[in-house]
């Protein structure tokens, strides 16, 4: 049974196909090949950007969607086992895509199921198709996914989407700048990792230093319940904030992703900036889904 | 000649030698040793030439299951297990870490599902010489020294 639980089950070939049929999806997103299909959307934790994506995504392809949006409707809140409810679920459709706060629930889910299992986030761990959508839109806009710069800003220590995202890069030999006040540094799990992978990387504190050189500059929320030290908070609140300013003397391909919600590391000024994408990047979510599940279900 | 009277002859039962010395009374523990009314003789501290000090324990009239097998290939994976049987040495296992390690380890994750809901712990061997293991699971990364045993 073929699920997506994660990216570091991806290949190379799995990640470019899935981004080829993202581009078919989005010269042409409104098809029937989902015509007569019924997809489960289980959010044992509410996200609504994430929901709204996928069902937007199942919709669009003529595939109906039944499910939950928050624990408290769903049955676990009665204490069934995830387990129980999976098997309940795989009975009723034919595609499961789930949401849940427990990390590893996805990849237990997927081994109980008798359908396949898409991971819409499963705790702090993975969240692959924002990873697609990600990918897509480095590929999209820079034109290659190979020997690339890419600065990643703010909160890497809980930002998910940040290590799938070098997890999936392995394969194009990027440069990465990892940029984060001491308290939120990338892992040590994942400095291993790019040293085992041999990916060359550097950490900064400051991200005027590193702006001229980036294509892709990727930012993240640094949140102040992340700081055990609210006065460390405090100094470095609005370091990690970007301004219009800043871009000056940037690389003309240049591009800025943010997987949103934005609060004010992106200050409003550069919104109307064509270097700004990351309202694009949500939209490219929608193409990348379509082309995981078509892919999934053996449509294409 | 200490090291005699360690290894003195054994009817039936187990030998397990070079157990590195910190390494002694966690493989006491796994196999629950201090319930036992069996002869067991334990060493530790002795002078090994591999492990500088290594430990010993010979245990009379008892053999391991693969379960306690995996837990000391885990926890002192160069250690030698004799299974003796009429006081000849019938099986020699040198312990090795295995590729992939059920039930045995729990997930340092508090978030992890392995400790949430009744799910059997999976991890796989991602570096057998510093013995890091990777959750099947939360797919968090453990280094040996933070393994907690089931
Ligand atoms: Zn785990």
């Amino acid at each position: 049974m073929k699920s997506l639980v994660s990216i570091s089950d991806c290949s190379k070939e799995y990640i470019l196909r899935i981004l080829d049929l993202a581009e078919k999806f989005e010269q042409n997103p409104n098809n029937k090949l989902l015509d007569g299909k019924l997809v489960a959307t289980l959010f044992f934790e509410p996200s609504t950007r994430t929901r709204l994506s996928f069902e937007t995504a199942v919709n669009r392809l003529g595939g109906r969607v039944i499910g939950f949006s928050d624990a408290a409707t769903s049955s676990s809140s009665k204490g069934e086992t995830l387990k129980d409810t999976i098997k309940m679920v795989s009975n009723y459709v034919d595609l499961i895509i789930m949401r849940h706060p427990v990390e590893g629930a996805a990849r237990l889910a997927s081994e109980v199921a008798s359908v396949p299992v898409i991971n819409a986030g499963d705790g702090a761990n993975q969240h692959p198709t924002q990873t697609m959508l990600d990918l897509y839109s480095i590929k999209k806009t820079q034109g290659k996914l190979e020997d690339l710069t890419l600065s990643m800003v703010g909160d890497l220590k809980y930002g998910r989407t940040v290590h799938s995202l070098l997890m999936a890069m392995r394969f194009f030999n990027p440069k990465f700048n990892f940029v984060a006040p001491k308290e939120l540094r990338m892992p040590e799990q994942y400095i291993d990792y790019c040293r085992k992978h041999k990916i060359s990387f550097r950490e900064i504190e400051d991200m005027n230093d590193i702006l001229k050189e980036t294509d892709i500059l990727y930012m993240t929320r640094v949140q102040q319940e992340r700081f055990t030290d609210l006065v460390e908070y405090e100094k470095v609140k609005n370091t990690y904030t970007l301004h219009n300013a800043m871009l000056d003397g940037s690389k003309d391909n240049l591009k800025i992703l943010h997987p949103l919600p934005r609060v004010n590391e992106i200050s409003e000024d550069v919104d109307d900036n064509p270097k700004a994408y990351y309202f694009e990047q949500a939209r490219n979510g929608v193409y990348a889904r379509q082309a995981v599940i078509c892919d999934i279900l053996g449509l294409i | 000649m200490k090291k005699e009277l360690v290894v003195r002859a054994l009817e039936n039962g187990t030998v397990i030698d070079h157990i590195p010395a910190d390494k002694l009374f966690q493989i006491v523990n796994i196999l629950h040793l201090d319930t036992m009314t069996d002869q067991i003789t334990i060493g530790n501290n002795l002078d090994s030439s591999k492990l500088g000090k290594k430990g010993v324990i010979k245990i009379s009239g008892r053999y391991i299951d693969p379960q306690e097998f995996n837990k000391i290939a885990l926890i002192a994976p160069h250690a030698r297990i004799n299974i003796i049987k009429d006081y000849q040495v019938v099986e020699k296992k040198i312990c090795e870490m295995p590729d992939e390690v059920y039930d045995v380890l729990h997930c340092v994750n508090p978030m992890c599902i392995t400790n949430k809901q009744n799910v059997t712990t999976h991890f796989h061997v991602v570096n057998k010489e510093d013995r890091t293991v990777k959750c099947h699971y939360c797919e968090r990364y453990i280094k040996a020294e933070d393994f907690i045993l089931k």
